[in-house]
């Protein structure tokens, strides 16, 4: 991926394989209307977002968040939690007292 | 006294008879139930309603105030409606004491039917201080929009026209408080989410300091910019809920350790003295004009009251919408991998884990969170991080600093909460970006964190116009102070949509 390059030449647009690569990092599945439609969409709102890049932050720091974060520590002390019966009680596949899910590996992959 | 039905009066009427003994919390959650349930298909309001567990919280709230325990406990009684963005606990499950049990949908189809196994923090205290729970309010999926028709579970439709939206992400809250449906309601507010409905339902609402109120239990959208606030009737109603729901959470560790002041005993009437700002960028392009007018109008009240009212400039504000669409996105994007189908939520029953995923994402959230998980990903993908994201924050800086500037010289800013007054229901939905641009003027506020409320400053074609009041970061005693003052004088606390009484 050559993104350097292409952000010089012009940000907006982005390809449909871009969004195709996009959906694959956001475990998302989109149908080819959505793609399509994504695509459009995209590349307006991020020609809007463009315009940031005319402002001049070579002397700004970022800002993550508005106030001071540092680590907040607790006292070391057993307490109790969500027991396992509630923490379970709202997976959609459970087998006894685990999470069962599909598939993991499959011959090939 | 007001000769508003019952159900329309504000808290503080209604904590008053309460006492006097002139009606009960049984009474006020019934009125609040018999509205809930007339208008329910008409306004679409709520998504889960609980009645016999309000009226047996309405019981004990009564019982106590017979017990003389009133004191110091505005809210003992009083009915109120959290958007469905708070989780609730379940009665099942450990340690669970709630009667009832309200699903957390957030709006979205991912959730249906999910049941937290903890309350939220701001649950909890209002449980605490003795309000009465009625039930769960419609929302943007995610809280993700401006109208609330983002919904999985249909539009939400604004009492003042039901041709129009109440606005959004909190539009059920905003509604179901201007309907007569709850005496005040829990939004929350990432880009405007609380001020915008408040300002297109005619309700009074505050979006307080980021940090101010515990985020624990409330679904999470953008973390740096997400906070929690109430919608009233009034500026001393929701003076009142904000000072139950203030103050440190150690569960929240973004929670700051600030002493919290009498929000009520600030609203003093008095505005002499105080120097207001107004920021000509505010003002934007595209502003109808009766919403500038009665805006303009509202500042001119305040300055006959004797405030000082000065031009100040926030330069950056049109770089506002372009800043708030990188970083909540990319945000958005990381809080929202955690719906994956497999620990809670619906799943697609894929044979293949990589492929339920997908398909459980692709089906369970809707165009707009997708839009914008799919927006922040590629902000924060490879390549583009830093001509996004961290220019996005460089910005960010920018933003904070020019606020921080203009509240070293007043006191407190005014500024229109909405360019527009509420819409059609369909007009903007193909047009993300036209939908966006109603919370120009109040996502710059979110960005550099600080306070701001929206009253209500008169119609403009027979629909509500907002005021907003921003302050200094931790001082919704001033920006409240200031609001209440505008309301006394400005007489438009008993506006009703004219269907309430209907």
């Amino acid at each position: 991926m050559h993104a350097r390059t292409r952000y010089h030449r012009r940000m907006a647009s982005i390809s449909r394989a871009d969004v195709e690569h996009v959906a694959h990092l956001a475990l998302l599945h989109l149908t080819d209307d959505e793609l399509d439609r994504m695509r459009t969409q995209l590349s307006d709102i991020l020609e809007a977002i463009d315009t940031l890049q005319q402002v001049d932050t070579s002397h700004v720091g970022p800002t993550a968040s508005v106030i001071e974060l540092e680590n907040v520590m607790r006292e070391d002390e057993a307490r109790p939690g969500i027991g396992r019966d509630a923490a379970l009680a709202n997976a959609p596949l459970r087998e006894g007292d685990f999470l069962r899910v599909p598939t993991v590996l499959e011959e090939g992959r | 006294m007001t000769a508003l039905p019952l159900a329309d009066r504000t808290i503080t009427e209604v904590a008053a008879a309460l006492r006097a003994g002139e009606t009960s919390s049984r009474e006020l959650t019934d009125a609040c139930l018999a509205r809930i349930e007339r208008d329910a298909e008409r306004l679409n309001t709520f998504l889960a309603v609980e009645p016999d567990a309000a009226r047996a919280a309405a019981d004990e709230a009564d019982a106590a105030l017979a017990r003389g325990e009133g004191d110091g406990r505005p809210l003992l009684g009083v009915p109120y409606a959290l958007k469905d963005i708070f989780v609730t606990r379940a009665l099942d499950g450990d340690g669970g004491d709630l009667p009832g049990g309200l699903p957390t949908t957030a709006g979205s189809l991912i959730l249906k039917g999910y049941r937290s196994p903890y309350a939220s923090s701001a649950e909890e205290r209002l449980r605490d201080a003795g309000a009465v729970l009625l039930g769960k309010t419609n929302c943007d999926e995610f809280a993700m929009g401006s109208s609330n028709e983002n919904s999985a579970y249909g539009p939400v439709h604004n009492p003042w026209d039901e041709t129009t939206v109440p606005g959004g992400s909190s539009g059920g809250s905003s509604a179901a408080v201007a309907g007569g449906q709850a005496y005040f309601a829990l939004g929350t507010d990432t880009g405007g989410s609380i001020r915008q409905p408040a300002s297109l339902t005619g309700t009074v609402g505050m979006k307080p300091t980021y940090g101010r109120v515990s985020r624990y239990g409330m679904v999470a959208f953008a973390s740096s910019l997400d906070q929690c606030g109430p919608f009233g009737r009034s500026v001393r109603d929701v003076a009142q809920v904000l000072g139950v729901l203030a103050g440190h959470d150690p569960r929240d560790s973004t929670s700051v350790d600030v002493p919290v002041p009498d929000y009520v005993a600030a609203l003093t009437g008095e505005v002499r003295g105080l120097r207001l700002g107004v920021p000509r960028e505010f003002f934007v392009p595209g502003m109808e004009s009766g919403v500038e007018a009665a805006v303009r109008a509202g500042i001119e009240t305040l300055r006959d009251l004797g405030a000082e009212i000065v031009d100040v400039s926030l330069p950056s504000t049109d770089r506002g919408l372009a800043t708030y669409y990188i970083i909540a996105p990319a945000e958005a994007s990381a809080n929202l991998a955690r719906y994956d189908g497999v620990r809670y939520g619906v799943s697609a029953m894929a044979d293949e884990l990589w492929e339920n995923y997908t398909r459980t994402r692709g089906s369970g959230f809707g165009p707009e969170v997708k839009r914008r998980i799919m927006l922040g990903t590629y902000a924060l993908s490879a390549g583009y991080y830093d001509a996004y994201y961290v220019k996005a924050q460089q910005v960010r800086t920018l933003i904070k600093a020019e606020f921080d500037e203009v509240l070293s010289t007043v006191d407190a800013i005014l500024a229109p909460t909405s360019p527009n007054v509420a819409f059609k229901i369909g007009a903007k939905v193909d047009d993300p970006l036209a939908m966006y641009l109603n919370d120009a003027c109040t996502l710059p506020v979110n960005i550099a964190g600080l306070p701001g409320v929206s009253v209500p400053c008169g119609l403009s074609g027979g629909l509500p116009v907002g005021l907003q009041v921003i302050g200094r970061a931790f001082d919704e005693a001033t920006v409240l102070r200031v609001a209440d003052a505008y309301e006394r004088a400005a007489g438009f606390t008993e506006l009703r949509p004219p269907t309430a009484n209907a």
